[in-house]
């Protein structure tokens, strides 16, 4: 059996009297997108914010190809080759299109003091450009990202977390103020990216259209706790999801 | 770059080489005065302009570089000992001062750098046996370059200005490499930067070390300028005038510290004729410019941009409804 990509273990974490995740446990295994969705509160981004180093739980272990990677910072996991999207916007908006996606890389690249003399473009002139072509983007390149609209930033946030080719990223709402004709867009590209690099995506979105489509299996959160994780077709099916999430 | 920059860099040097010549012996230790505080605040506007520091320390390592240069050549070394000493120095404090900006952040960071300039300070008025105290350091000679002796005002505006145009030099250069991606990345979004693989706190550190080395080397620049130091010049409210200057040129603008230092050294100068009043014009030149550029002098060109392309759309917005109208 192949070994899991991301473990997750018995993870633990509470604000107070608020157990937000409960004992949660799921493995993504490798090339595969992994759908997390629940209702607002069910402790989604708690468990997402501890699997990537922004908050420390209380309990459980998360493997990273086997390897423990709790409580591991996020640089420290940057470095072991997990990528993410935030739920807001998180470009830098002074810099150009083109610039965002060589810094989003640069760092993998030699050492702190090779930096120093490396070329502006860290070699990353002819990655970037073809990740801009594939996310058609070639067109504000040169623009600042701060000047795009909201849909183009998105893009670019996107790609961003794709460009140091990373084995795991997490996407926390890609399609979250995007105009309905981009979804469509966004869910095409994560899927080409997927068939092309063969990296394992987790995504949070509220979605459900957006999920079913693009998953291959999704974990539904209730109340900190996993309900159920399945195939879109299984959780579909699933009356007690259907009951407590989905409503009809 | 491209050629207009190119051009524009070209005719720069060309003005600042040109205009020594032209000025009475004040003029050029004003101009030099001006060249020293470019360097100084180009330190500056890498910590606050590019990576997003606030730091109001930076008086300190301007007064560590002068002190070091001065106590070196007191005790029988040559200047060009005391020049990498100072460097050296700042850098070691550039980077321990860096350390609360892995802490704390904004108005926070801004009162621990204070609270560092001050007791940098008392330490050059208190510790007479090394400092001279109140009485400071006199008779501070300048350097020998090649046997050349450096002590006429504009050999000395001369050595100022080159070692301003490398420092500017090599400042360019470590913008243009990733690190200056990575100082800028660090100032518009830490946390984002830091999931990229960017090492926010080696960067951190980095351009506050940096930046010291260039108030160092200013500092000792300074020291042979005015070939007497006492603790006055390193106030916090020097740092509160450097930080001015980074903000008026243009933080994170390259040229920023040329203009904002000329506003800062040589405006006052120009407005004496105000007399009494002068202080009170600066001010309020201050804040005028602050209210209408906001981003500093250098945004003007930026500003004007974006209302061309605001202007631009909102003629395409209105030919498209026209045409849907028609």
């Amino acid at each position: 059996m192949t070994q899991a990509l991301l473990e997750v273990k018995g993870l633990k974490k509470a604000y107070g009297a608020i157990q937000a995740v409960g004992g949660v446990n799921f493995e993504v295994r490798p090339g595969e997108i992994f759908g997390v969705i629940g209702p607002n509160g069910s402790g989604k981004t708690t468990m997402f914010n501890a699997v990537l180093g922004q908050i420390t739980p209380d309990a459980g272990q998360i493997l990273l190809k086997g390897r423990d990677i709790t409580g591991l910072s996020p640089l420290q996991l940057s470095q072991r080759g997990v990528g993410r999207t935030f739920q807001t916007l998180q470009v830098f908006g002074k810099m150009t299109v083109r610039d965002n996606l060589i810094v989003a890389a640069q760092e993998h690249r030699g050492n702190l003091f090779s930096r120093m003399f490396a070329p502006g473009d860290s070699g990353l002139g002819a990655q970037a450009d073809a990740l801009i072509d594939q996310f058609r983007i070639a067109h504000v390149a040169h623009k600042k990202a701060g000047e795009l609209s909201y849909g183009q930033q998105k893009l670019v946030d996107i790609a961003m977390a794709f460009m140091s080719e990373p084995d795991l990223v997490l996407l926390d709402e890609p399609c979250a103020g995007v105009n309905p004709s981009l979804v469509g867009g966004i869910s095409t590209l994560l899927k080409a990216l997927n068939r092309s690099r063969g990296g394992s995506f987790v995504v949070i979105e509220h979605n459900m259209d957006f999920v079913m489509d693009l998953c291959h299996r999704i974990l539904v959160m209730v109340e900190g706790q996993v309900m159920a994780i399945g195939t879109p077709a299984e959780i579909r099916a699933n009356k007690q999801v259907l009951d407590a999430y989905l409503g009809s | 770059m491209n050629k207009l920059h190119l051009i524009g860099a070209l005719a720069v040097l060309a003005l600042l080489l040109a205009v020594p010549p032209l000025l009475k012996n004040y003029g050029v230790y004003l101009f030099t005065t001006w060249l020293v505080f470019v360097i100084a605040t180009m330190g500056l506007n890498l910590t606050v302009g590019y990576a997003g520091q606030k730091s109001l320390g930076h008086a300190a390592f301007f007064g560590i570089g002068a002190y070091t240069v001065a106590i070196l050549m007191k005790a029988g070394f040559s200047w060009w000992l005391g020049l990498p000493a100072a460097a050296l120095i700042c850098f070691a404090c550039g980077l321990a001062l860096g350390f609360p900006a892995l802490r704390v952040q904004t108005i926070y960071l801004a009162f621990a750098t204070l609270g560092f300039n001050t007791a940098v300070w008392l330490v050059m008025r208190n510790e007479e046996w090394l400092t001279g105290g109140t009485f400071g350091i006199n008779e501070i000679a300048r350097p020998v370059l090649f046997g050349a002796k450096l002590d006429g005002a504009l050999p000395y505006c001369y050595f100022v200005l080159a070692v301003a145009l490398l420092l500017g030099a090599l400042l360019f250069g470590l913008l243009r490499s990733p690190w200056g991606k990575a100082f800028t990345a660090l100032r518009d979004n830490p946390i984002r930067a830091e999931s990229l693989g960017v090492n926010i706190q080696a960067y951190t550190l980095l351009s506050f070390a940096i930046g010291a080395v260039y108030a160092g080397v200013a500092g000792a620049l300074f020291a042979s300028l005015v070939q007497f130091i006492e603790p006055a010049p390193f106030t916090v409210g020097a740092s509160i005038m450097m930080y001015l200057m980074v903000v008026v040129g243009g933080p994170g603008y390259f040229f920023g510290p040329l203009l904002g230092s000329a506003v800062g050294v040589l405006l006052p100068e120009w407005l004496r004729f105000a007399q009494a009043w002068y202080l009170f014009v600066f001010g309020a030149a201050v804040v005028l410019l602050m209210l209408w550029l906001p981003d500093g002098l250098l945004s003007i060109p930026d500003r004007l941009r974006a209302r061309r392309q605001a202007r631009e759309a909102s003629a395409a917005r209105s030919a498209a409804a026209a045409k849907l109208g028609a």
